[in-house]
Formats: C-alpha cells, sequence, structure tokens
C-alpha cells in the first residue's frame, strides 16, 4: 500500500488500514474481549461495520456459569470485575453469535479460555476451522478463574507452550492477550514471540481487591477481581512501550481507552491497533467516537496513515 | 430511535433528606416505557465515578413527554445526580429492560413495596389506575420521613413554595388503595411489609378485621378464595423483604414478579456484571442478566441465597 505524500493525496482521507499478525482491519479501533458481549448488545447504538475488528466474550469449550454476585465493584476512575468466564460455550458462539455477525463486513476475533493447555488446543481446532472466525486471541490473563488463565501469563514458559498448542491448531493469526500481574511482562512476551504468537494483545486487567468496611469482609462474591478503566491506562501504556521496544510484533493496545486521546498515547507508544472496553460501558458509541478522533487527528498534523504514527514516541 | 439521549432536568424536588424526585422532558423515553424499566443514567461528567447508574422509571407523563425518577442518594454517583438543576442536561440509556407483566383487568392486584422500591412499582399503578383498575398496595419504610409525605401542605417537602408532590397522594388519586408498615412504628403497621401482607391475607380467610386499624378493608368473605382477594402480586424493595414476598406467595400459589436490583456495568447484557441466581433445570441454577432479562423476574424463578 503507497503512503504517496503528494499536495493531492493529503486532502484524502488518511488511511486507516493496519494489519494485526496477518489480519488486516480497515481501521486500527477494536473492543476489548468481555467488554462488547457478542455484537448485538451494542448494535442499536452504533454501526458495527465501522469496527476494525470485534472481539468477542471469552469463550470455553463447555458453558460456564460464572462467578458469585457481586461481581462488580466501583473503585476510583476504574471498577473490578469477577465474572468468572460466565459464557454459553463454544458450540453456542459458533451456533448462535457467529451466524448474527456474519451479517457485517467485521473480521471476528474470538478470545479463548481454557483449564489445560489441552483445552487451549482443541478450542483453536474447532475455532480454526469455523468460517466467519477471522482471528483468535488467547486468554491466558483471566483473574478471575480458579485454573488456568492467569496462572499460563505469569510464567513465561507455560505462557510459550499454551501459544505453540494454539498455532500447532489452527492457521488463523493468534494475538496472545498479557497479564499485567507478573514481574516482567516483556519476558512474557518474548516466550510467546518465540512460540509462534502473531500478535500480542494487552493488557489484561490488573489484579485488584476492594472492602467493604462497614460489613468487614471483601466487596466482591469472588474476593479478588480485575481492575479496569481509566485508572490502569498509565500501567497499560508504559507495559505497550516496554513490549515494542523488545519483542517484534504488532500489538493491541488496551486498558482504560474512553477518548482518542487515551488511544493516541497508545499508537505513539506501539500499538498498532487499540481496544476500547470498559469505556463502552459508559458511552455505548465509544469506539466510533475514537475512530473519529484518530481520523481528524491524522487529518490535522497531516499523517497520510496510521502506521507513520505507531510507536512513533519511541523515535522523538 | 436512539437508546441513547441527552435530556433536559425539568424540575428536581427533595422529598427527604436522601430522597429525591427528578423529573426530566424525555418524550421519546416516556413514550416507550414500560412499567419496571429503567434508564441507564450518566450522572457526573468526569471519570469518576466512572459508571452509570441504573435508576428505575418512577412516573410518566405521556402527553407531556416527561418521566420521572424517584431515588435515594446511597453513593457518590446518586449525590451528583442530586445536585442536578433545571436546565442541565443528562445523558440517558434507555428505556432499558425487561418491565413487569400488566395484569389482566379482571386480576386483583396487590403492590408490596419497601422503602425506595415504591418507585418503579408507582408507574405500575399509574398504567394499572388510568385502565380504572384499582389495586392494594402495601408500602413498608423504615420511618415515617421515608414515606416522604410533605412538611406542610402547599409547601415543597424541603420547605420551599411551590406544589409539593406525595407518593401516598398520588397512590390514593389513581384509586388505589393503600396500607402502610413502619420498622419504628410511626406509621401504620409495626412491623415489616411482608408481615402486614401475610396479615392481610390471613384475615381475609379468617374473615377477621384485622387490618382495620391499618385501612379501611372490609372482610366479610363467608367462602373464602384466594384469587377473589389478590390474585397477582408485584414487589420492590431490598433483598430480604423480597426473599421474604417471595416466600409468602410461593406458599400461597399466588403468581407474582419482583423487581431486583444489582450492582451494573454496561446496563446492555454485555459485561455479566448484574447476573441474578435464577432456576434451571439442568444445572439447578443459572445466572441471568438483571439489565436484559430482568430488573423484572418471576416470583417463582428466583433463588434466594
Amino acid at each position: 500500500m503507497s503512503e504517496a505524500t503528494s499536495g493531492e493525496k493529503a486532502k484524502e482521507k488518511p488511511n486507516l488500514v493496519v494489519n494485526i499478525g496477518g489480519l488486516r482491519l480497515k481501521n486500527p479501533v477494536t473492543t476489548a474481549s468481555g467488554t462488547f458481549g457478542f455484537g448485538p448488545e451494542y448494535a442499536p447504538y452504533i454501526d458495527l461495520n465501522r469496527l476494525g475488528a470485534i472481539v468477542v466474550k471469552g469463550t470455553t469449550l463447555q458453558p460456564r456459569l460464572g462467578n458469585p454476585t457481586p461481581r462488580l465493584v466501583e473503585t476510583p476512575a476504574g471498577i473490578l470485575n469477577s465474572i468468572g468466564l460466565q459464557n454459553p460455550g463454544v458450540d453456542h458462539l459458533i451456533e448462535e453469535a457467529l451466524p448474527f455477525l456474519a451479517q457485517y463486513d467485521l473480521p471476528v476475533i474470538v478470545n479463548i479460555s481454557g483449564d489445560t493447555v489441552e483445552d487451549y488446543a482443541r478450542l483453536a481446532e474447532k475455532l480454526g476451522r469455523t468460517a466467519g472466525v477471522a482471528g483468535l486471541e488467547v486468554n491466558i490473563s483471566c483473574p478471575n478463574v480458579k485454573k488456568g488463565g492467569m496462572q499460563f501469563g505469569s510464567d513465561p514458559a507455560m505462557a510459550a507452550e499454551v501459544t505453540r498448542a494454539v498455532k500447532e491448531n489452527t492457521d488463523k493469526p493468534v494475538i496472545v492477550k498479557l497479564s499485567p500481574n507478573v514481574t516482567s511482562i516483556v519476558a512474557v512476551a518474548e516466550g510467546v514471540a518465540r512460540a509462534g504468537a502473531d500478535a500480542l494483545s494487552m493488557i489484561n486487567t490488573l489484579l485488584g481487591m476492594a472492602i467493604d468496611i462497614k460489613r468487614k469482609r471483601p466487596l466482591l462474591g469472588n474476593i479478588m477481581g480485575g481492575l479496569s478503566g481509566p485508572a490502569i491506562r498509565p500501567v497499560a501504556v508504559r507495559a505497550v512501550w516496554q513490549v515494542y521496544r523488545e519483542v517484534d510484533l504488532p500489538i493491541i493496545g488496551m486498558g482504560g481507552i474512553v477518548t482518542v486521546e487515551d488511544a493516541l498515547e497508545f499508537i505513539l507508544a506501539g500499538a498498532t491497533a487499540v481496544a476500547v472496553g470498559t469505556a463502552n460501558f459508559i458511552n455505548p458509541r465509544a469506539t466510533v467516537e475514537v475512530l473519529e478522533g484518530i481520523e481528524k487527528y491524522l487529518v490535522a498534523n497531516r499523517i497520510h496513515g496510521i502506521r507513520e504514527l505507531v510507536g512513533a514516541a519511541h523515535r522523538t | 430511535m436512539s437508546p441513547m439521549s441527552d435530556v433536559m432536568v425539568l424540575k428536581q424536588i427533595r422529598l427527604a433528606p436522601l430522597h429525591y424526585r427528578l423529573t426530566l422532558a424525555a418524550p421519546e423515553a416516556a413514550r416507550e416505557a414500560r412499567p419496571g424499566q429503567f434508564l441507564h443514567v450518566r450522572c457526573g461528567e468526569t471519570l469518576d465515578p466512572l459508571l452509570r447508574r441504573p435508576i428505575s422509571i418512577h412516573a410518566v407523563d405521556r402527553e407531556k413527554g416527561e418521566l420521572s425518577l424517584l431515588y435515594r442518594v446511597a453513593g457518590r454517583g446518586t449525590a451528583l445526580l442530586s445536585e442536578k438543576k433545571k436546565g442541565d442536561t443528562i445523558s440517558l440509556l434507555g428505556p432499558l429492560g425487561r418491565g413487569f407483566t400488566m395484569p389482566s383487568v379482571s386480576e386483583k392486584v396487590s403492590v408490596v413495596a419497601g422503602g425506595i422500591g415504591i418507585a418503579p412499582l408507582y408507574f405500575l399503578l399509574q398504567e394499572i389506575g388510568a385502565r380504572g383498575q384499582a389495586a392494594t398496595v402495601f408500602w413498608g419504610a423504615a420511618t415515617r420521613e421515608q414515606f416522604f409525605s410533605p412538611a406542610a401542605p402547599g409547601q415543597n417537602n424541603d420547605g420551599a413554595a411551590g406544589r409539593c408532590f406525595s407518593v401516598m397522594q398520588g397512590i390514593c388519586e389513581q384509586g388505589h388503595k393503600i396500607f402502610q408498615a413502619s420498622d419504628d412504628g410511626s406509621v401504620g403497621f409495626h412491623g415489616t411489609i411482608t408481615d402486614l401482607f401475610e396479615q392481610y391475607l390471613n384475615s381475609h380467610r379468617s374473615g377477621e378485621a384485622v387490618l382495620s386499624r391499618y385501612g379501611n378493608i372490609v372482610t366479610d368473605h363467608e367462602q373464602f378464595k384466594l384469587d377473589q382477594v389478590v390474585s397477582r402480586v408485584y414487589g420492590c424493595g431490598p433483598r430480604g423483604m423480597l426473599k421474604g414476598l417471595c416466600g409468602v406467595i410461593r406458599q400461597e400459589e399466588i403468581p407474582g414478579e419482583v423487581s431486583l436490583e444489582e450492582r451494573m456495568g454496561c446496563g446492555v447484557g454485555a459485561c455479566l456484571s448484574c447476573a441474578c441466581k435464577t432456576r434451571d433445570e439442568k444445572d439447578g441454577f443459572q445466572y441471568r442478566r438483571v439489565c436484559v432479562e430482568g430488573p423484572v423476574f418471576s416470583a417463582r424463578e428466583v433463588v434466594w441465597d
């Protein structure tokens, strides 16, 4: 794709196309898994066709009931959640959710979770041959489940093993979602890169908790939960910055993005695409507003393609 | 219509130290709203507090295009909401959720409310009353203050001059009978509203006028049939109260619906935060979304831990 710089071209719409590990997105704005359901929930508020991609709710082989309530606590400029991967299972996803999304011109990225490496392999194999699945996001960073989840994501060797198992069972782009609850996120990123990951999503929620001082007990039914929202954005931007310097994989940046300014921070730190998460709860049009804001920013700054901006903060 | 809109505040009155009634110019929402549905309200302008607040719809005036919310200040979000003044703009999602199933015209309806739980039931009573059907209302609260009766005639509840709003008066004007109970005995029956409701059922059964002290009920049924007195119950209030109410109506085999509250994230069914345990044949129970499958659930299906 040419990024010509003639005067004529400058007046044209900037090029928003990005490539995430072989997956072509018409623009860099996606949704963070677990914050956007399977799509129909937000269809009354935005035209889903405008999204670069949709990342659907975390899916497991079998349906999961999820954690006891309360599952949500509001914290300063953020929320703690302990949903516990409630989902109707992969077969339901294939039979019910994907046909709905097939109406749209929209790459569907399925977020997968398992208790064992074998679970991930079977999910990859099953979804790998399912039409309507553009890529897989491997969740090795959910803080809210007893087995698997974050356990896989906190050890570079385990993270690599899960990544390898997924890669061996699908030809579709494999995006590994990293946990910030680690000593060195760069070490985990390097591990999954060596194991063949095509891209990275970062970051998942930060493990946290809150206590009810009146009743003298934890506020969440599951005691601990994952922190998201604007409160975690600086942590996420830092993680993207560090990994961009050391690992040569495209990054989908996320963690507290509410406005276009937030999204631009991630892109400048090294994210090729971004995901809007918790902000959808407050403003169902947040994704589209971020997208429109990026377009305006590029025009105002005479930047012809979004890719010129990726990691630019490292070069100035 | 777009389910997200910016609407203007027409009026905000303080009914009690922590209770407010907010009236909005929202013609589309007023037209579409059904009793039991809620609005997801952006209370502040900044990102802290972060989330919207789900607030049930309390009354609508479709002709004027007005919609009212009755709420209690419970935290930072509702405290910010209480500061909104006439002319301010508020962002809404909704009406959202599944509301009450309207009773058939011939049904004997009882409405049981605990505290601020009267809010969505008021809208239901408005709709039932508008078609000439009278319900029997049981409303319990902790103290006299929490029935938000105006301090003096011709005054607002916070003492300012102007037309006041009285929940009690509103319900009576709609043609319904009302019984009250209070925890401190300052108004009506001294005890819980569920106990009063149970006594109401028993008094009919036994033919005794147990309730005459608390209302104008006539109990002269020689051949008592429960469904001639109560054939459908609607409830809203604190969890413990609803659990008790569901126990009573299940025992009496009266069909009923309750409106539940749970900490809510998105309000549109995406985040699965506001889960409610409901009966499920296969797994024993399952979690359903208060924001989409609720907030109104059948009294039979809710699992109370």
